[in-house]
């Protein structure tokens, strides 16, 4: 981490649900280049806070900041077309479009033919072998040409990861990429995040401690949709208030180690 | 597999082609019609995953301004059709720039009272004659030299128009910009991640499929010399809806199938009167209850249960 150069900043960002806060007055700052972990116990506005920075939420109070523009009022779609692509806490995948489909769909909006309806989708397979080179990146060359929706869970994952990654986003937004998988995909999947974020700002919503120690420079914690501390794993996990978060929802604290959802 | 559909292709428009020496032409023009019809619908229901409840506006509107344009204003045959299917085209943009941010039920809804609102249109308007419509519009010959007053010569100008549309909207499907249309079908927010401004491309495809109906309305105002209140009636359009779960939504021959079957059973049951109403009712449930993939979705169920890792007719 370099000198304070933020890529986000939220400022007094809220959502209101039917007068709940699931999301109040919170100031999140991520540095470019960083690996920035949002942890927080159930129900703390995780998901609610990717929802409003991606706009697929509007926010009740707030403004928002991507590399230093304001993008409040933006739409989702072109959230993703400024380099700010995020995944999905359920696995988002097209799931009866081939697993080499689902990333060419991706690659394939920058080609700018996607309005061609009179166009063979022949044209499209200009676009396989950087498909294909994707997918072995995470691992799934042999099920190329399988529906998405036969992959194992774990796998599924692996494929959200690649098609976000088709993008070449400057940032990537991923909600518990984790979740749901077993101790070998956690390890590829890990080294996979710390490749890509190379030249790449992630920030991640993660339960698995271990990963959250092990992956992030940064973490911020969220409870009751408020910030409760923010500092490196070392600082967050001796605050006694984040111990008694995590505690009270009897969930574990960070302390006692990885914990799966 | 696509090297079957070809084959399944080639064999289905052979049999069309020989079909009018066996089958009375006007029965299969009037199938045809509404294969088209029911095929640009399931362009939106199949692959966009919108179901529209007011496709009947299209496909009536068009039959008037195809029945007007040619027998009032002396258009050629083929002027007429696409004018008639560029209005209702046209239509769809509008219409689909007031439904398309709606979702599922709504989006039905928003359809369903546009559409009406065409229907009393219709009725209210001069140049479509009210009750009566629009009577006894001309055959005048395709491109001024092929004779369409025969229903023989003109079956082989509709199945030409059928294939057009037909051949349109399966590489429609088959295009980059079907592609997106599928991701959005399977998985909208996962689309609008990805940057896709889903709602231009729902945009799209309803225009075409609104234009396309369009054309298959013009063209059945052709066969039957008649543009009238039934083809912008709301029955019309819960009737495309009824063809394409019939036949099989999301599959590319399913619409047509389904359409055959409907108009077959509406033709040679005529005689049962009411009853007619009551056995496609029967018909609509059993297809919602038991064969939710419709007659064309089923057999690929089969053919791919017999051949494991294929998808179905996509
Ligand atoms: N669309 C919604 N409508 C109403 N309440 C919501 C909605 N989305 C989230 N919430 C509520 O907001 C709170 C935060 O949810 P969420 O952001 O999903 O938490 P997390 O991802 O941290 O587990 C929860 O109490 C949840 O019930
Ligand atoms: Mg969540």
């Amino acid at each position: 981490m370099t000198a304070a150069d933020p890529i986000i900043q939220t400022k007094g960002l809220g959502k209101s649900f039917k007068g709940f806060w699931a999301v109040k007055n919170v100031d999140l700052v991520v540095q470019r280049g960083t690996i920035h972990a949002l942890i927080g116990p159930n129900g703390a506005g995780k998901t609610t806070c990717f929802n409003l920075i991606t706009k697929f939420l509007t926010p009740s109070e707030g403004t928002i900041l991507f590399k230093g523009a304001d993008i409040t009022g933006t739409k989702p779609a072109d959230v993703a077309r400024l380099g700010l692509v995020r995944s999905f806490q359920i696995s988002a995948t097209f799931p009866h479009l081939s697993v080499r489909e689902n990333v060419r769909v991706a690659l394939q909006r920058p080609l700018g033919t996607s309005f061609r309806f009179w166009q063979s989708e022949a044209a499209l397979d200009v676009l396989n072998d950087r498909a294909l080179a994707l997918l072995e990146d995470v691992g799934l060359t042999e099920y190329a040409e399988r529906p998405a929706v036969e992959l194992p869970y774990g796998r599924k994952r692996a494929l959200e990861i690649a098609t976000t990654l088709a993008l070449d986003p400057e940032m990537l937004l991923l909600d518990e990429p984790m979740a749901g998988m077993g101790r070998e995909d956690i390890a590829r999947v890990s080294a996979l995040i710390r490749r890509v974020a190379q030249n790449r700002t992630v920030l991640m919503v993660e339960h698995n401690l271990h990963v959250v120690a092990d992956l992030s420079d940064r973490i911020t914690v969220l409870a009751r949709g408020e910030i409760l501390a923010e500092g490196t794993y070392a600082e967050v996990s001796r605050n006694p208030q984040v111990v008694e978060a995590y505690m009270g929802t009897g969930a574990g604290a960070p302390e006692a180690g990885a914990q799966h959802a | 597999m696509r090297s079957r559909e070809t084959m399944i292709g080639l064999v289905l428009l052979g049999l069309l082609l020989v079909a009018p020496l066996v089958i009375y032409p006007v029965f299969l023009m009037k199938v045809l019609c509404f294969a088209l019809f029911a095929c640009a619908f399931n362009l939106l229901i199949g692959y966009v995953g919108l179901l529209s409840f007011g496709h009947a506006m299209f496909f009536g509107f068009a039959a008037y301004v195809a029945g007007h344009t040619i027998k009032v204003w002396g258009w050629p045959t083929e002027v007429g059709i696409l004018a008639a299917a560029l209005i209702a085209a046209a239509m769809g943009l509008v219409v689909g720039l007031i439904a398309i941010r709606r979702q599922g039920i709504y989006f039905a809804m928003v359809t369903l009272a546009l559409s009406q609102m065409v229907y009393f249109f219709c009725i209210q308007a001069k140049f479509t004659g009210g009750e009566d419509g629009i009577q006894a519009i001309p055959r005048r010959p395709v491109f001024g030299f092929i004779d369409i007053s025969k229903d023989l010569t003109l079956y082989y100008f509709v199945l030409a128009i059928f294939l057009v549309g037909f051949l349109l909207i399966y590489r429609t499907i088959h295009s980059p910009f079907g592609q997106v249309l599928k991701a959005i079908r399977e998985n909208e927010p996962r689309a609008i991640s990805l940057g896709y401004r889903v709602d231009q491309y729902k945009l799209l495809a309803f225009v075409l499929s609104a234009g396309l109906a369009g054309l298959a309305g013009a063209t059945k105002a052709i066969v039957f010399q008649l543009a009238s209140l039934t083809d912008v009636q709301w029955q019309m359009s819960g009737e495309v809806v009824l063809m394409t779960l019939v036949g099989g939504m999301g599959t590319v021959l399913g619409p047509v199938v389904g359409a055959g079957i409907i108009v077959a059973m509406q033709n040679y049951l005529k005689g049962l009167g009411e009853w007619v109403l009551v056995i496609q009712g029967i018909i609509f449930v059993l297809t919602v209850l038991v064969f939710r993939r419709g007659v064309v979705g089923e057999i690929w169920a089969l053919l791919s249960r017999s051949k494991p890792g294929q998808r179905p007719g996509a």
